[in-house]
């Protein structure tokens, strides 16, 4: 009797410890040789492989899934890094900067006015759908994107192409809206004509949100295009599990010869850093996005793992409300500048993987003015300014704290109180004022706060998408949650946005940066560089700023 | 029996009803809008008006109710603002993988759990009561994500016996067909893969099912040390009957009505999803599904996902309900 409820109770470990030994094999890789576990059934792999037979499968772990796989109607970075495989734009971003290289262009040439820019095709490029990518298909997925009339728009059912009308000014029928007409010259000619010019066309030709989708997917998926991506990228799409895994397999027609390297890419969402490194250690993935700051020094030492980073692209700060009282007072604005603490900011919260901003643009765009002095951390100098304004004794602020961690702001309650103490010491007593994400971004756009914390990450590579969608007087009540409006500044904004002269624009951007310095709109914090790990199989691998780059030369080894 | 049924079911109607009033009130209180969450904080306030629009938020909320409920009595349960797939279509993997790893965390928890609960209450005061009580206390005051995480520590980085995170091998994913994913592999007919899927199962299940084990376990033996005290326990010891015999056959039939009240409600729970476990192992579930949603202001999926959770909550009570008479006759409806 005993025997028989001992037997009981051990069954269960027994089927564990059975499960745990079969097949043990294929998951003991934590030294970093990735056998793939493919070895388990081959027998449906006919497609030839690289070297030796065996499938090259890449699994990339993030903590999200993706939102949509049409690159034009989202600006999810969890989605674009998906689409990136799957769809190219006629322009892409060199590997490691956003210096623009040809892609579905090989060539492209710009009028001396800047109203019109001609691409020249790649010619006998072919859609996954096997159908011929040419001008035609370049035409008819810019009219969709702008035309909400379009038979492939699907505005019924949902889609709007946000990232457009921010882009290019607007959509059909708009003042506003930059393109005026786009003419296909012939199969592999195509000529867009400008209202007025646009500083950064060539940059948005190569964002990732405006890729070429096949013209006979539109028609054959319909509004299902969100699931179903079809373009001409070097792995095509397969399968998408909501919340689980999205499977890419390599395209076999791809336009570069011998690209791409691996078989199959496999993104998986990982919601836990923790459980994510695990993974990682395990071997049951091989690249992983979004690594603690503070896990980096461990995972940079530790054996068969690699540490890498992203170049920085983008800011996180302390906005001020400048047309509230105090401060909308210059000095004001300036002592707060002074009294916090950017440097322990940034060791505090990123682990030395960021550096002090003292500017709100990334230190590697076009135009960064280095010039501008940075506002050391002088608590008594902020005293000096706080009693030049009136406030000798001290005063009381609001201090609005985002309630998401965003990769400029990993820890934005930690931040909340570092400001909070290091105003404290100059005198200062700061409220903190919790919301939810979603309110707290209409609150901060209506003007509601004093004091905020916001960040902002580049997409296009260019600092009109920083300094104009922040601090351009037209941008108030959008993007513009600083009321900051500055005629001069405006006026230089303007100027090197319809410029098609690179270096002039550089030159207006840097003037602008140095007024905007003196205004004190905000306390630019830190750039934030967003770390990330792979095993040391992964070779190749290059972390693109804008968070989408291309793994077609990924390699396992 | 079957009027008793019929009746429970027609309840239904009225309580869904009433939990869609709930849910659509709730969610249309929560202050912030879809289109707002869905551009983040680079949103334009044109591209969130069109945006808005597009989504039909713009209509009066009587307007919206009354389309989200004459949707659902067509068996439509609206479309996701934020994905535009169809609920009822997008919804049933996350269903199956919830439904998988509660039944393998259950199965877990009612084993261990009974079978100790019984052991203890038979052996009361011997070591192993001791300790299997201790162990229930530990149980059920252990925060289910650091057990994960110790589980992921130990199992996976340390002794790479069972994978840290999902459902299946992600390096060569199966086509699947029932989204059960031990029923598919058994219909590929491919062992390995039946394997796979069950060692992916091993340390979520163990995790979830820890607090429901503690709880039975201790809700066993007290039930059963109440019933080990009874005249006819007494007399059937007397009639020379083997302890086996009297504690399985004759003790555990009486005593263990309301141990199926607290599986019964526990089941309930974990099939509402498990938010904490499905985060950790990354298992995407229903909890997961309407967390989400909750964040994205994708109010038809909380709306129906919030539904599907209340109406498989009833009808696991009812199935319990109707239990009791199959294990004790004497209940009557």
């Amino acid at each position: 009797m005993k025997m028989k409820l001992s037997f009981l109770a051990t069954l269960l470990i027994a089927i564990m410890l059975v499960l745990a030994a079969c097949g043990d094999d294929d998951n003991s890789s934590n030294d970093g040789t990735n056998d793939n576990g493919s070895d388990n059934n081959d027998n449906e792999q006919d497609n030839a492989s690289n070297d030796g037979g065996e499938e090259q499968v890449l699994i990339f772990a993030r903590g999200g899934d993706s939102e949509s796989l049409d690159p034009g109607s989202t600006t999810d970075g969890e989605s674009s890094r998906i689409t990136r495989q799957v769809l190219e734009s006629l322009l892409e971003f060199d590997k490691e900067s956003f210096e623009v290289k040809p892609a579905l262009a090989n060539d492209w040439k710009v009028s001396d006015d800047g109203l019109s820019y001609t691409f020249y095709l790649e010619e006998g490029v072919t859609f996954h759908d096997g159908s011929e990518f040419n001008a035609d298909a370049v035409k008819t997925n810019f009219e969709r994107w702008s035309d909400p009339d379009h038979e492939y728009s699907f505005s019924d059912d949902g889609y709007v192409y946000s990232m457009y009308g921010t882009m290019f000014g607007g959509f059909k029928g708009d003042d506003s809206h930059v393109i005026d007409e786009i003419k296909v010259v012939n199969d592999y000619e195509i000529e867009f004509v400008l209202k007025r010019p646009l500083g950064f066309f060539l940059q948005n030709m190569a964002m990732t949100y405006f890729a070429i989708t096949s013209p006979q997917a539109l028609e054959e998926y319909g509004a299902q295009i969100n699931e179903n991506p079809v373009g001409t990228g070097p792995f095509k799409f397969v399968s998408w599990s909501k919340d689980d895994a999205i499977v890419l397999e390599k395209f076999e027609d791809y336009r570069i010869d011998g690209l791409p390297k691996l078989d199959k890419v496999v993104f998986e969402v990982i919601p836990d850093n923790a459980s994510r490194l695990i993974s990682l250690r395990s071997g049951e993935i091989d690249i992983m996005d979004g690594l603690n700051p503070d896990d980096a020094a461990g995972v940079d030492e530790e054996e068969g793992l690699e540490l890498y980073t992203r170049a920085e692209n983008n800011f996180g700060y302390v906005g001020f409300n400048t047309q509230k009282a105090p401060l909308d007072q210059v000095e004001v604005r300036q002592a707060i500048n002074h009294a916090i603490d950017r440097q322990a900011i940034a060791d505090a919260l990123y682990a030395g993987y960021a550096v002090p901003a003292k500017n709100p643009l990334p230190p590697s765009y076009a135009g960064y003015n280095d010039d501008v002095p940075e506002f050391e951390y002088d608590v008594e100098k902020a005293k000096d300014l706080l009693a030049e304004a009136g406030y000798e004794d001290g005063l009381e602020i609001e201090l609005w704290t985002m309630p998401v961690a965003r990769p400029y702001m990993p820890d934005p309650e930690t931040v909340a109180t570092i400001v909070q103490a290091n105003l404290a010491d100059a005198g200062i007593e700061v409220n903190i004022v919790r919301e939810e994400w979603a309110p707290y971004l209409e609150k901060t756009l209506t003007g509601e706060q004093q004091m905020f914390m916001l960040g902002w990450s580049g997409t296009n590579g260019d600092p009109d998408y920083f300094l104009s969608s922040l601090l351009h007087g037209n941008n108030v009540g959008s993007s513009n949650r600083t009321f900051y409006e500055n005629e001069e500044v405006d006026k230089l904004l303007d100027a090197a946005k319809v410029s098609v002269d690179q270096e002039e624009r550089a030159d207006l951007y840097s003037q602008a940066q140095a007024l905007i310095a003196e205004d004190a709109p905000m306390v630019t914090l830190v750039h934030s560089t967003p770390v990330l790990a792979t095993t040391s199989a992964v070779k190749n691998y290059v972390p693109h700023p804008s968070t989408s780059e291309s793994l077609a030369e990924v390699e396992l080894e | 029996m079957f009027a008793y049924t019929m009746r429970r079911l027609l309840m239904l109607i009225p309580v869904l009803i009433g939990m869609t009033l709930i849910t659509f009130s709730i969610v249309h209180l929560i202050p912030g809008n879809p289109a707002q969450v869905i551009l983040g904080e680079t949103a334009t306030a044109e591209a969130m008006q069109n945006l808005e629009e597009s989504m039909g938020l713009n209509e009066p909320y009587a307007v919206q109710y009354f389309i989200y409920v004459q949707d659902l009595l067509q068996g439509d349960l609206g479309t996701s603002l934020r994905s535009k797939a169809e609920i009822a279509k997008e919804i049933w993997p996350y269903i199956a993988a919830t439904f998988e790893l509660t039944f393998f965390a259950m199965l877990f928890a009612i084993f261990i759990g009974v079978n100790a609960g019984i052991i203890s209450a038979w052996k009361q005061n011997s070591w192993f009561d001791f300790l299997a009580m201790l162990f229930a206390l530990i149980g059920v005051s252990m925060p289910v994500f650091w057990l994960a995480l110790m589980e992921q520590w130990i199992f996976a980085q340390e002794l790479s016996w069972f994978p840290a995170t999902g459902r299946q091998d992600n390096r060569d994913p199966m086509e699947p067909i029932t989204y059960f994913f031990v029923i598919d592999s058994i219909l590929h007919m491919d062992f390995t893969r039946v394997i796979t899927t069950l060692k992916h199962l091993v340390l979520p299940s163990i995790a979830l099912g820890t607090i429901p084990m503690a709880i039975i376990a201790r809700m066993t033996r007290s039930s059963m040390l109440e019933v080990m005290k009874s005249d006819y326990i007494r007399t059937v010891k007397a009639k020379g009957s083997g302890q086996f015999l009297v504690i399985y056959k004759h003790a555990l039939k009486n005593a263990f009505i309301p141990v199926l009240t607290v599986i019964g409600l526990q089941t309930g729970v974990l099939l509402g999803g498990a938010i904490l476990t499905e985060t950790i192992f990354s298992w995407p579930g229903i909890g997961s599904y309407v967390y989400q949603a909750i964040n994205y202001r994708d109010y038809p999926v909380i709306q129906s996902g919030i539904l599907v959770v209340a109406f498989i909550f009833v009808i696991i009570n009812l199935v319990v309900d109707l239990m009791y008479k199959f294990i004790d006759p004497r209940i009557s409806y």
